[in-house]
């Protein structure tokens, strides 16, 4: 598989060093003209996790994009090598990219090492440049994106019995923005409620779900909410 | 063989047939005498020492020399009824290790006992009328010559002119004695395998073949679906993303006015475009089913669906494919339906692994009186999971609710 090795060039700010691994040449092709429009420096571009792993060894980039389903048994290769890189370099910010909504997939990514951002994106969502963009930034900083469509797809197959049972609907409801990598501002202007209702219900969230003290309670909180699919 | 027998004599005659005949007739004697012996020191024993416990140990053992008999007996059937009877029987090796569980198979038992007694006893005697009867009559010239006159029941043949006289009849009896030892022959063989393999066994042994090919029927649309699926995902999907990704870029380059917004008009149509396109690979085999299994599978087009649904699926690891293909699409075309006519609030999808069958249901909360129509989808999949060993079945009172039910076995 093509694998692109560009010299570093003078950094403009905000601008990210990437390694992309996309099989599907046609694909590739396309996000690789939008980072690189963005400013973004793509630092190699590959077809397999095998290329990918070596690639951001051996160019330590600030964000990895990857396809999930790559060569050779177009499973899950890409979410594998995502979780070694994170277990490899700890501040490495990690973007999947899927063809469709898997919550195996999620729960797999959030078991793997913590680190750097993380993100879950479906492919539809890259056309939407600027959305796309401004993803890749958060991941970047270190923040986690799950995909709005994935977060729907989790709020409704909640058991029962898992630990989110004892919230209510209005506390899930601003658990699943939080999960959408929202401020507690954004959340506030979606449900219609103050700024102060919404720190409420998220220290409500934050009471009644058994979660770790030595870690940030809301990445704790949201980590509880998306492992409970 | 009953058709050679009604042939024309003279290929019948010149024909493999009566030797085989002779030949089975001749090979019963052996065996049955081994097994009379066998079955003579078992039974003795047995009965002698019946007053300890041994004895009734010994004559369990019955069974088993039966079942040794039937082995020997199906493949001498073969001689004769050619095609390999299907071994129906339990081996005696089982047989001993299930001694104390297993019925016994009484056929078998009476056939051994028939064999030892009676079969052996009336192939002898007719082996020896076939062979005696026209052998002095054909021999008779001989014998004159050597040893004078010949006896042969009422009659006395003196002179080589009389003996070359009886040779004729001789041939004719010989003849006679073949059809003869043919019918005895079939005869027996066609009671050894009435006995030792009954239609019953070759009944099921018919269904098993049609239904083995009937799965694979299944596997073979299975596979087909798997193909095309993959070439529209790896085909015209792909190149719709791409398509939404160039046409996002020509956004951002274009500055506001009538050009971007028809780009944003085409962008909005190439999303529309994946999302039909999607929906249709979904509806052909999709692929988070291949990857994921069905509890994936089913959340996602739960998921999509335009009433909420509640989905509660235990399943053990992944099930086989083609269980879980029909069993998804179950659930799809269900959901189709509720969406469609059952002005429904909400659904239940219910899944549970129940002694090795898979159990399913779709109950909506909607109007009810759905019926399976021929050729709708429904029936397809009821089709489909009958291929599969599996049911179908829907209640529908009117007023609801509707439950569509789906069992297929997982093993």
């Amino acid at each position: 598989m093509p694998g692109e090795l560009s010299p570093g060039s003078g950094a403009r700010p905000g601008a990210l060093r990437i390694v992309l691994a996309e099989d599907a040449a046609l694909l590739r092709e396309g996000l690789l003209a939008i980072l690189e429009r963005a400013g973004h420096e793509v630092v190699a571009a590959v077809g397999d996790a095998e290329a990918l792993l070596a690639f951001t060894d051996a160019t330590v980039p600030d964000v990895v994009i990857t396809d999930i389903r790559m060569p050779p048994t177009h499973t899950d290769e890409g979410l594998r090598a995502a979780a070694e890189l994170r277990r490899r370099h700890p501040d490495l910010g990690v973007l999947v990219l899927s063809a469709y909504v898997a919550d195996a997939y999620v729960a797999e990514l959030l078991e793997s090492a913590p680190g750097g951002g993380i993100g879950y994106l479906l492919k539809d969502r890259v056309g939407h440049v600027r959305e796309f963009l401004d993803s890749l930034a958060r991941v970047a900083a270190g923040e986690m994106v799950v995909d709005p469509q994935v977060v729907r797809s989790l709020l409704g197959r909640r058991r029962d019995d898992g630990p989110l049972a004892s919230l209510t609907d209005r506390e899930r409801e601003v658990l699943a923005l939080m999960a959408e990598g929202r401020t507690n501002g954004s959340i506030a202007a979606e449900l219609f409620v103050s700024e102060a209702a919404v720190r409420k219900h998220v220290g409500n969230i934050f009471a009644k779900l058994p979660l770790d003290p030595t870690s940030d309670r809301r990445v704790s909180a949201v980590l509880a909410y998306l492992r409970d699919g | 063989m009953w058709a050679a027998l009604r042939g024309r004599p003279w290929r019948f005659l010149c024909s493999s047939w009566p030797w085989r005949a002779l030949a089975y007739l001749a090979g019963t004697v052996p065996v049955a005498l081994v097994v009379a012996v066998a079955l003579f020191v078992t039974v003795g024993v047995g009965v002698l020492t019946a007053v300890l416990v041994v004895g009734l140990l010994v004559l369990s053992a019955i069974p088993i020399v039966s079942s040794v008999v039937a082995g020997v007996e199906r493949r001498r059937m073969q001689l004769l009824l050619g095609r390999r009877a299907p071994s129906d029987g339990v081996p005696w090796r089982t047989r001993l290790r299930a001694l104390r569980t297993m019925p016994v198979a009484w056929r078998e038992v009476g056939y051994t006992v028939l064999l030892a007694v009676v079969l052996w006893v009336v192939d002898a005697v007719a082996l020896g009328l076939v062979a005696a009867v026209p052998g002095v009559l054909l021999a008779a010239p001989v014998l004159v010559l050597l040893d004078g006159p010949v006896s042969m029941g009422p009659w006395q043949v003196d002179t080589p002119a009389e003996a070359w006289l009886v040779v004729g009849p001789g041939l004719l009896l010989l003849a006679a004695g073949l059809y003869g030892a043919t019918l005895l022959a079939a005869a027996q063989a066609s009671l050894a395998r009435i006995l030792l393999d009954p239609q019953q066994a070759r009944l099921a042994e018919a269904v098993a073949e049609l239904r083995r090919s009937r799965v694979s029927l299944v596997d073979a649309f299975e596979t087909e679906r798997r193909r095309i699926e993959r070439d529209l995902h790896d085909g015209a999907q792909q190149r719709l993303v791409a398509l939404t990704m160039t046409l996002g870029r020509a956004e951002l380059e274009i500055g506001p006015g009538a050009g971007l917004d028809l780009v944003r008009e085409a962008h909005g149509q190439a999303e529309a475009a994946l999302l039909e396109l999607r929906s249709t690979v979904r509806g052909i085999h999709p692929r988070v089913l291949v990857d994921h299994g069905l509890d994936a599978a089913v959340h996602e087009i739960a998921d999509v669906s335009e009433v909420p649904v509640t989905v509660d699926l235990r399943l053990p690891g992944r099930l086989p494919g083609p269980v879980e293909a029909a069993a998804y699409f179950v659930v799809s075309e269900a959901l189709t339906n509720v969406v469609r006519h059952a002005t429904a609030r909400s659904v239940r999808v219910h899944g549970r692994i129940a002694e090795d069958r898979l159990v399913l249901t779709v109950v909506d909360d909607g109007v009810g009186g759905a019926v399976v129509r021929a050729g709708g989808g429904l029936a397809g999949l009821a089709v489909r999971l009958e291929a599969l060993d599996g049911e179908l079945s829907v209640t529908s009172p009117a007023g609801g609710p509707t439950e569509v039910r789906a069992t297929c076995p997982v093993s």
